[in-house]
């Protein structure tokens, strides 16, 4: 049925594409403090290769099962963690809700993942697609998971930063 | 530049003990081409994959030796078979992906066929068409095979060889590499994905940086960010006889704060205003009855077989030339986990691999080293730590690995090319 959209679904349709776009806006402005109150407490967050996902294998380079293990990952960035110098930039693909279910949209966005690094040189770092469950049922959309199925399984050094 | 600012060069004065490796053999081409000939494809057995990777028969992997394509195949009796990816009429990749099933390779260029033994069995038009064109009368495809490998298994771990002169893969590895992975290898195991890597950078450097326990806690900073130094752990650095390989093991001992401040006192990496939020990052299980909770086994040429508390996993090492390498790891569990451990093997993969929060720093290592040494013809390293001779350690505050490492590389390689 591919008929109009109902006003509702344009809503929903809005929400998904807008709280992905902050999620990028977040991560490629280094306000990553602020990326893990974009979830849920009981979330879901993983990044998978293409590669592993397509086998039905389960082995994320990224997983985490609560907010607790996002806001760990961002201190492990700022704190621990040692890595080359470099910002990403998002572009992302438009939002495609799947499905809905009471107050849960499963959507689908393509994304790209540019990395600049210290040299000047702009390169494309990671490509992929997010399938995300996103509530809608608060003041402002927040994602019960949020997974980047990513076909660049050549992961160029290192990935600390969130996808 | 003044003589005391060079304390990387060559006409520096010797000290006694210590291993100086020049910079160049991370950067020269002529380095990189001979370890393909005398490594690689020379008196050695390289890691190509592990047998649960290709369980059935006809299963196929397709993967390097060095920079070499090969396939890992399972032939219908169950036998393993190495052959390199390239087809004997005129060079054409035979196996295209990178994994799969088949009863024979083909090649799609011009269909010539083999089967799982790499043995030669069609050739189209091997009689002509029509009466016309046709191979030559005493063209014989037995002399046609795909070039096949010496191929060895120890405890499911899958090793090669081009030489037909080098040692059994086992006597190769030497009893203290062997006994480790059938320690790890204990019984059958689930895969349960792949990582890669790209680094910009040469394998040699990994090498090192795999056989070196004295960078552990000083690089990678998240235990002690976190509080969760465990310095009174003990460790050894043991090597084989031939000191080609390296083991680093440690035992999870203890946990003491006290202990630990006072070994530390107040260097840089010790510092616990960070909590995890969520500490069931670290939940895992004692696995083995030896307590030994971090093994970094490194296998020359190409390979590091780990446990890290409960993450298993291989890394191969694959070279795409002087300054550039992928790291590929295969993660696995046993057959036997139950969902609870499964789900912690999955967890703890956020320690490990390029987005390990432990670990993710080598990758930098590596290549903020390479960076460092473009165009440098003639300085060195200098590698001494724990005394500069390739000896076991019972503690993990040396280098010896190392420098087994390199009198091996001196050895089948040798530093003695001049400056391109
Ligand atoms: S190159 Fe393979 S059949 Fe011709
Ligand atoms: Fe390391």
């Amino acid at each position: 049925m591919m008929g109009l959209p109902t006003l509702e679904q344009m809503q929903l349709q809005h929400a998904a594409a807008q709280v992905n776009a902050l999620h990028a806006e977040l991560i490629d402005d280094d306000r990553l403090e602020e990326w893990p109150d974009l979830f849920e407490e009981n979330c879901r967050y993983s990044v998978i290769s293409a590669e592993n996902h397509n086998r039905s294998l389960n082995l994320a380079a990224v997983f985490c099962d609560s907010r607790g293990m996002l806001v760990d990952r961002i201190v492990s960035l700022r704190r621990a963690n040692i890595f080359p110098a470099h910002s990403y930039r998002h572009i992302l693909g438009p939002t495609r809700v799947k499905s809905t279910s009471g107050q849960i949209v499963t959507a689908q966005t393509n994304y790209v993942v540019l990395m600049t690094r210290n040299d000047g040189q702009t390169s494309i770092y990671n490509s992929g697609k997010y399938v995300d469950e996103i509530d809608v049922s608060g003041a402002a959309p927040r994602f019960l998971s949020k997974t980047a199925i990513f076909d660049t399984h050549l992961i160029d050094t290192m990935m600390v930063r969130p996808i | 530049m003044s003589i005391r600012q060079q304390t990387d060069a060559f006409d520096q004065a010797p000290s006694t003990a210590g291993c100086r490796v020049p910079y160049r053999v991370f950067t020269d081409r002529q380095y990189y081409d001979r370890e393909q000939e005398n490594i690689f494809k020379g008196n050695c057995w390289s890691f190509v994959g592990l047998e649960a990777e290709v369980p059935q028969a006809g299963d196929f992997k397709s993967t390097f030796v060095g920079e070499t394509p090969v396939i890992l195949t399972r032939d219908s009796d169950g036998s393993l078979h190495v052959v390199v990816n390239r087809c004997a009429h005129r060079g054409a990749l035979v196996c295209r992906e990178m994994r799969g099933n088949r009863a024979s390779l083909e090649c799609v260029y011009h269909q010539w066929a083999y089967d799982l033994k790499g043995d030669l069995i069609g050739v189209p038009f091997r009689r002509g068409l029509k009466g016309q064109g046709g191979m030559p009368g005493d063209f014989d495809m037995s002399q046609h095979n795909l070039r096949q490998l010496r191929t060895e298994t120890v405890g499911g771990l899958v090793f090669a060889s081009f030489s037909e002169t080098v040692e059994s893969c086992r006597d190769f590895l030497g009893p203290i590499v062997v006994e480790q992975i059938e320690r790890i290898m204990c019984k059958p195991i689930t895969v349960l994905g792949d990582q890669r890597q790209r680094i910009r950078g040469n394998w040699k450097l990994y090498a090192e940086n795999t056989r070196d326990p004295y960078h552990a806690s000083l690089l990678h900073l998240f235990h002690n960010t976190f509080g969760l130094y465990r310095s009174t752990q003990t460790g050894e650095a043991l090597m084989d006889a031939n000191k080609r390989h390296s083991l680093l093991y440690s035992i999870a001992a203890s946990n003491d704060d006290a202990a630990d401040k006072q070994a530390y006192g107040d260097s840089r990496t010790f510092d616990t205003e960070f909590k995890l939020q969520d500490m069931s990052l670290l939940k895992g299980r004692q696995e083995f009855a030896d307590n030994v909770t971090l093994v970094i086994l490194a296998v020359y040429p190409n390979l590091v077989l780990q446990q890290i508390q409960n993450t298993l996993a291989v890394r191969q090492t694959v070279t795409y030339g002087p300054d550039e390498f992928e790291l590929v790891w295969t993660h696995f569990g046993y057959q036997d986990d139950d969902a609870e451990m499964q789900a912690i093997r999955l967890k703890q993969a956020n320690l490990i691999g390029p987005a390990g929060l432990i670990s993710m720093e080598d990758g930098e290592a590596v290549e903020i080293v390479q960076d460092a040494i473009v165009g440098e013809a003639s300085a060195t390293s200098y590698i001494a730590m724990g005394g500069g001779r390739a000896e076991d350690a019972d503690h993990l505050v040396t280098e010896g690995a190392i420098i087994g490492f390199w009198d091996n590389y001196r050895e089948m390689v040798g530093f003695d090319l001049e400056p391109a």
